[in-house]
């Protein structure tokens, strides 16, 4: 029994979650994410109506009132922001706590006539949903919730697929949807109507709180790994999933409230993947810049074991030297200096470096571009002949590839030449 | 019923008397605050501070394990701030944006709040603790001391705020001045954050988690269609804030079940409506009047022009036969009896037949001066702008209403200099016959 209990639970959790998180991957596209809250809040009447005219606990009352109220407050938000011209925020703010706050007085006015009070809409009592169990027959058919919630969960899905086309460009780019001759603002309303829908749906099986986070944390964590969106939607999905688990066992652990817990760990998701995403993440970020700094540091080591040659009496450099000497920092220094021994430029001999044959070529290529950008900065663009050259080729010798560097050198010379003309020079030196 | 009313409005009771003073100073600290919070264009941040501030009541009484109102506050306060900094922070280092990051704080941290309150119901000491009162608020249940708190913390902003009016403004409309007169600017902005924190914080009993933000934007956004003066601004919304707190008191110590907070949101929200509907100028009903104002204008200006049209086909006759107007006007009959009406309440046209119209003197000036603008604006589309003849009368006939006397003498010196006689300006299209 504890078992399957848990089962439901967390069958209950990622049902909503996976519902929230598809959902809330065009929210966050669309920068709605507050509207997403706002809606979570204000279909709180609604349901209150809807407990007050049928007197049960029937899911078609409670939808149709939720629903209502949840394109009710869109429409209100919408007519506040651009006929009465309030700020957007300000308008979201106004509407959902008005509505909220009606909700709660509906609710508080009917305390004991019902059993639905206000904690519990806003913790969720997801703990209680194994045992509202839909007994046809005689038979048990699964706890009510997990039908409820599993209904809107493809009801979401087969919306998505219909309209997925419709839902990419109304979202990246509203006006070229329009003029293609979507119904922009009826896509916007049933999208909306599916988020009043799920919410209602999840609201009376986990809560409020963890609707909102459902709709905004899973979107938000996905769209810091990827930039394709089918991609995001899978991973929404994951991450709501792995959120409930998650949650649920450390709400058993910590013996609180599991709803509340499942908004932890989607929290905690998040953090990770601000930390860890490949490409928006701190690491990743850190690893790019890391790169280029490793790239940066080669490029003055090279130059720098290239200009000991030239320099009489030869003097040696040993890697001790190499730290001060360029100024990208140690740990880049290091890694550049291990990047190169390896791929054979430079090589270590009684403890001094040494730059091999094709490490002196790439300096000598270096040094090349570098002048040849002193020359472009000069002459085409008109620097003074000073540090202002100098500090300008120091800074985009890193950057001047292979086909810059031909063009420079026809913009420099006047002429075609070709990469075996510059290599030929090179060797009779 | 009326006992208990009169017993309000008298203000015997000590304990309404607190709660009263207590919520009229919150009401009156969030609408000041929450004003300078909207202009900066920050109001959700309220929002996101309130929720934020649960885990931090449930970490000051886990830490003291008691309910008097500093521990919590501080706790409260402390974890508001670091919602901030989340928000700021996620908003900094990638490409989630400012809604989503308020919406993930938002969420997450009263996530936590309620594992925390939860957690802290199973403790042999957390029953009955009462924490969850923060959620909703009930203000009724406050103690004397809570208030004290309340309006000791509201005094203090209230004061800050006049202190510092004049710094306050410029970071609002001028940063860049502001620095230039040397002022700290992210001191002074980090400040007017610590301050919406503080008024969050006190209001948290008084009308919930949820529900603080309203307090903060409503009446500054009801505030908003008033004026556009800042000092007028502040006052009314403090104004608004206060009697908000008022109604809400009353109501709830009329009904015990109905929690403070909703209530006050409500009043708010009427409140703000109220203004939306019947603020002059940027009030609805007066931007409808200004709107049915300028159509009437409109109205009659077409029909003084299809006068003169008439009349310069007609040259024998003076009375108008009113079925002229008809095809001209293009107005239904019901409309043109209107216009005729005010018209002749204005002294421009009268009757000389029953079914027969004669301009008078003032009539006549005004009805030439409008034909006179509306066809310099045609010459000046047709010569300047070179659109076709057939665009004219249209493009003319919406811009004409709102050319004034200036432009008209602009567009006349314009036409003069490039050689067309303005002296006696014929329509370039054939009239109506």
């Amino acid at each position: 029994m504890e078992l399957s209990a848990a089962f439901w639970i967390i069958l209950t959790g990622s049902l909503v979650a996976a519902s929230c998180g598809i959902l809330g991957s065009f929210l966050v596209l669309r920068k709605m994410s507050l509207i997403g809250d706002a809606i979570s809040h204000s279909v709180l009447p609604g349901i209150a109506i809807a407990f007050i005219i049928s007197a049960s606990r029937d899911v078609l009352p409670m939808i149709i009132g939720a629903s209502a109220f949840g394109l009710l407050t869109v429409f209100l938000i919408e007519i506040l922001n651009k006929k009465w011209r309030v700020q957007e925020d300000a308008s979201i703010g106004i509407i959902y706590t008005a509505l909220f706050a009606i909700g709660v007085i509906l609710i508080s006015m009917m305390a004991g006539h019902i059993d639905l009070d206000q904690e519990c809409v806003l913790y969720g009592e997801i703990a209680y949903t194994p045992w509202d169990i839909v007994i046809i027959n005689g038979a048990e058919w699964g706890p009510r919730p997990v039908w409820f919630i599993g209904t809107v969960f493809i009801i979401n899905i087969l919306f998505i697929r219909t309209f997925y086309k419709e839902m990419v460009i109304s979202s990246f780019d509203p006006a070229l949807a329009m003029s293609l001759g979507f119904n922009v603002s009826l896509l916007h309303y049933l999208f909306m109507g599916m988020v009043s829908l799920t919410t209602v749906a999840s609201f009376e099986s986990v809560g409020a709180i963890l609707v909102v986070a459902m709709l905004i944390v899973p979107g938000a964590t996905a769209y810091l790994w990827t930039n394709r969106l089918p991609v995001m939607l899978i991973l929404s999905v994951i991450f709501g999933i792995l959120s409930s688990v998650f949650g649920y066992l450390l709400a058993t652990y910590w013996e609180s409230s599991i709803a509340g817990a499942m908004t932890v760990a989607a929290g905690i998701l998040f953090l990770v993947s601000i930390l860890l995403a490949p490409q928006y993440g701190l690491l990743g970020k850190f690893y790019n810049h890391l790169k280029l700094s490793v790239s940066f540091a080669s490029d003055h080591l090279l130059l720098l074991l290239y200009r000991q040659l030239e320099r009489e009496p030869q003097t040696l450099v040993i890697p001790g030297a190499v730290y001060q000497s360029t100024s990208t920092g140690r740990l880049p220094t290091l890694l550049a200096l291990m990047k190169n021994r390896r791929d054979g430029r430079i090589s270590k001999r009684k403890k001094h470096l040494y730059l091999t044959d094709s490490g002196k070529e790439m300096a000598h290529q270096l040094i090349q571009r570098h002048r040849l950008w002193e020359r472009f900065a000069s002459r085409e663009l008109g620097l003074p002949d000073d540090e202002h050259v100098h500090e300008s080729a120091h800074r985009m010798e890193h950057f001047i590839d292979e086909n810059i560097t031909e063009e420079l050198y026809q913009v420099v010379n006047n002429e075609k030449s070709s990469k075996s003309k510059a290599k030929d020079k090179y060797e009779k030196k | 019923m009326m006992d208990q009313i009169l017993r309000f409005i008298s203000v015997s009771d000590a304990n309404v008397r607190y709660v009263l003073i207590g919520s009229m100073l919150l009401g009156m600290a969030a609408g000041i605050i929450g004003t300078f919070a909207l202009l900066r264009k920050r109001s959700l941040l309220g929002d996101a501070l309130a929720h934020a501030a649960l885990p931090g009541v449930g970490l000051g009484f886990l830490l003291t394990l008691s309910k008097s109102i500093v521990p919590l506050f501080i706790g409260a306060s402390i974890a508001g701030i670091l919602g901030v900094l989340t928000i700021i922070g996620i908003t900094r280092t990638n490409r989630i944006k400012q809604d989503a990051a308020i919406g993930i704080t938002l969420s997450v941290y009263f996530g936590a709040g309620i594992v925390l309150l939860t957690y802290i119901q199973r403790l042999p000491s957390g029953n009955q603790s009462g924490l969850d009162k923060f959620l909703f608020g009930q203000a009724a249940s406050m103690l004397p001391s809570d208030i004290m708190m309340m309006s000791i913390v509201s005094l203090l902003v209230i004061l800050i705020v006049i202190a510092l009016f004049k710094e306050f403004r410029l970071l609002i409309f001028d940063q860049a001045f502001l620095a230039t007169l040397g002022y700290p600017v992210h001191i002074l902005d980090i400040l007017l954050m610590v301050l919406v924190v503080f008024v969050v914080m006190i209001g948290l009993q008084a009308v919930g988690v949820v529900l603080m933000a309203a307090l903060l934007i409503t009446p500054a956004a009801g505030a908003r269609f008033w004026t556009e003066n800042l000092r007028s601004m502040i006052i009314l919304a403090a104004v608004f804030g206060a009697f908000s707190g008022v109604v809400g008191t009353f109501l709830s110590s009329l009904a015990p079940r109905i929690p403070t907070g909703p209530v006050m949101v409500l009043a708010a929200t009427m409140f703000f409506v109220i203004s939306a509907v019947s603020a002059p100028r940027r009030g609805l009903a007066a931007k409808l009047l200004q709107l049915r104002h300028n159509r009437r204008k409109m109205q009659q200006e077409h029909f003084l022009r299809a006068a003169i049209e008439w009349l310069e086909l007609h040259h024998e006759s003076k009375a108008i036969p009113l079925k002229a107007f008809i095809g001209r006007t293009e107005m239904p009959i019901s409309k043109l009896k209107r216009v005729t009406a005010w018209l002749i309440d204005k002294r421009m046209i009268k009757f000389s037949s029953s079914n027969h119209i004669q301009l008078t003197q003032k009539g006549y000036d005004k009805a030439l001066q409008i034909v006179k603008s509306h066809r310099l604006w045609e010459y000046y589309l047709l010569y300047r702008m070179q659109l076709q003849e057939d665009h004219l009368h249209r493009d003319a006939d919406e811009i004409e209403h709102i050319l004034t006397p200036d432009l008209i003498d602009q567009i006349e010196k314009i036409l003069q200099n490039e050689g067309v006689d303005t002296s006696n300006v014929v329509s370039v299209h054939p009239l109506h016959q």
